[in-house]
């Protein structure tokens, strides 16, 4: 048990709290580094991400492309970026925003074509111009999987972020590596700790504004119990009830 | 290009370690997940409880869990096993939310018609209800697998030695053919074991090949990676 004790000495030693090196200062890079490339990325997604969602041209190559995305290990881009551009943060930066690219694609497009077909139908029927459906009736309705979207970048960054300091000297991965490399238990399991705070605190707000996006009309529609009862809520004599089929009961 | 041809043997060797990680973990995925699936399927309160747990799972880092595994497991943090687990961890993580996800698919007239010709509950879910579930649970299970073979090579940079040695390795010595070489054998592993998987989705599910449109947007959600 003494690496816990180490952990907690190496979290609670005030001189990891100050300084260029600090904890507060590491967690600071980290952030920021995070936020920014969230936002080229998004910048860059969520244009072609409505484009693909509204029009309904190009889903294949967009579904392919983030599915082959999956399989490129983050590690292997961060590393090739790294010999091209030379060690600093501009590897990570541009290795980041790539990875941080399809899932936010993904939860924009998917947003956008979750939305019934017949709403769209009916904004256009009552006059709604096509820049008015996408504002007002797609973006709302589509938000929720966009976030999700989000949601599922901001970890990938967070959690690629730290293997980043493997080739550029910031954020809160240094002290993972530097423990990793001095045997310095302390170290190495107090970054992990707040490494993985971090990424929880992070996915339990975007969790949060998740729900929140919900627009009030689709909460008050959706069925309460969640399994859901048969289909069939009453005995069916003769033949089922369709939709559009009018001499249901002309026998 | 010259270095990939000497380094054949090394780029296979490191293959071999990325599969001994890899396949492990995506069966034990599967396997585990099954049960826990099911329990987040069929009662509410453990629902919330084990969504919210895997969610929570799902959100750590892969290179802190590497980390901090062994000193919770008692491993050794560069053993093969350290990673097997933690892989897995992760695999069961995105499995469980599929398998509840797959089973709540299944048509509750289904279910009911399977009860009214007397299947007990537990061939219902083995004969009727798993089938049923299985194009879902196969999208799921090539996400599990493309991201396990992916998030692998972490291992890495503590020292563990597969596919992600090539990245390391050819960092440190500033050879970009190295981790080309990497980049590519990790994609066509992935590509291979996902090749395998619908293979055998083939031969266990071969309903499947005639009515794939139906499961297709729920699928096209897990393969996306965004489902709620």
């Amino acid at each position: 048990m003494s690496f816990l004790i180490d952990t907690l000495a190496w979290l609670s030693d005030p001189a990891n709290w100050v300084g260029a090196g600090g904890i507060p200062t590491r967690l600071a890079q980290h952030l920021l580094f995070t936020l920014v490339t969230l936002v080229i990325a998004a910048a860059i997604a969520v244009p072609i991400g409505f484009l693909i969602g509204h029009t309904g041209r190009g889903r294949g190559f967009a579904v392919a492309t983030s599915g082959a995305f999956r399989a490129i290990p983050t590690l292997g881009l961060l590393t090739l970026v790294a010999l091209w551009v030379g060690i600093g943060l501009n590897a990570p930066y541009v290795a980041l925003t790539v990875l941080a690219i399809p899932p936010i694609l993904a939860g924009a497009y998917t947003g956008f074509e979750a939305v019934d077909r017949k709403v769209i139908d009916a904004a256009r029927a009552v006059g709604m111009s096509e820049a008015q459906i996408v504002l007002k009736v797609e973006l709302p309705l589509g938000l929720p999987l966009l976030i999700g979207g989000l949601r599922s970048a901001t970890l990938q960054v967070v959690a690629t972020a730290t293997l980043a300091a493997y080739v550029a000297d910031f954020g809160l991965g240094r002290y993972l590596f530097a423990g990793l490399r001095t045997r310095d238990y302390g170290e190495m399991l107090g970054g992990s700790i707040l490494v993985i705070l971090l990424a929880i605190v992070l996915e339990g707000v975007f969790a949060l504004v998740q729900k929140l996006v919900v627009p009030r009309g689709v909460t008050a529609g959706l069925p309460t119990d969640i399994p859901g009862g048969s289909s069939r809520s009453r005995p069916v004599m003769e033949s089922t009830i369709e939709e559009g089929n009018s001499n249901v009961h002309s026998t | 290009m010259t270095w990939i041809w000497s380094n054949l043997d090394l780029i296979w060797d490191r293959t071999i370690d990325h599969l001994v990680l890899s396949v492990p973990s995506i069966f034990l995925s599967f396997v585990i997940a099954l049960p826990f699936g099911w329990l987040a399927h069929r009662y509410r309160t453990s629902r919330a409880v084990i969504l919210t747990t895997v969610g929570v799972l799902y959100a750590i880092p892969s290179l802190p869990l590497f980390i901090v595994l062994p000193f919770i497991v008692g491993t050794s943090i560069r053993s093969p096993l350290n990673l097997i687990i933690a892989l897995t961890l992760y695999g069961v993580a995105l499995m469980v939310r599929v398998v509840a996800d797959g089973l709540g698919s299944v048509d509750r007239d289904v279910q009911q018609s399977a009860t009214a010709v007397g299947f007990s509950g537990w061939t219902s879910f083995w004969q009727v209800e798993l089938p049923l579930a299985g194009p879902v649970l196969l999208a799921g299970l090539r996400v599990v697998a493309v991201s396990t073979v992916s998030l692998a090579t972490v291992g890495a940079v503590i020292g563990a030695q597969n596919l992600g040695s090539l990245f390391t390795d050819g960092f440190q010595r500033g050879i970009q053919a190295e981790i080309i070489a990497g980049i590519v054998a990790t994609v066509l592993l992935a590509l291979a074991l996902d090749a395998v998987l619908v293979l055998l989705g083939r031969l266990l599910m071969p309903w499947t090949r005639r009515s794939a449109s139906g499961a297709r947007t729920r699928r096209d959600a897990v393969v996306a990676g965004v489902a709620t």
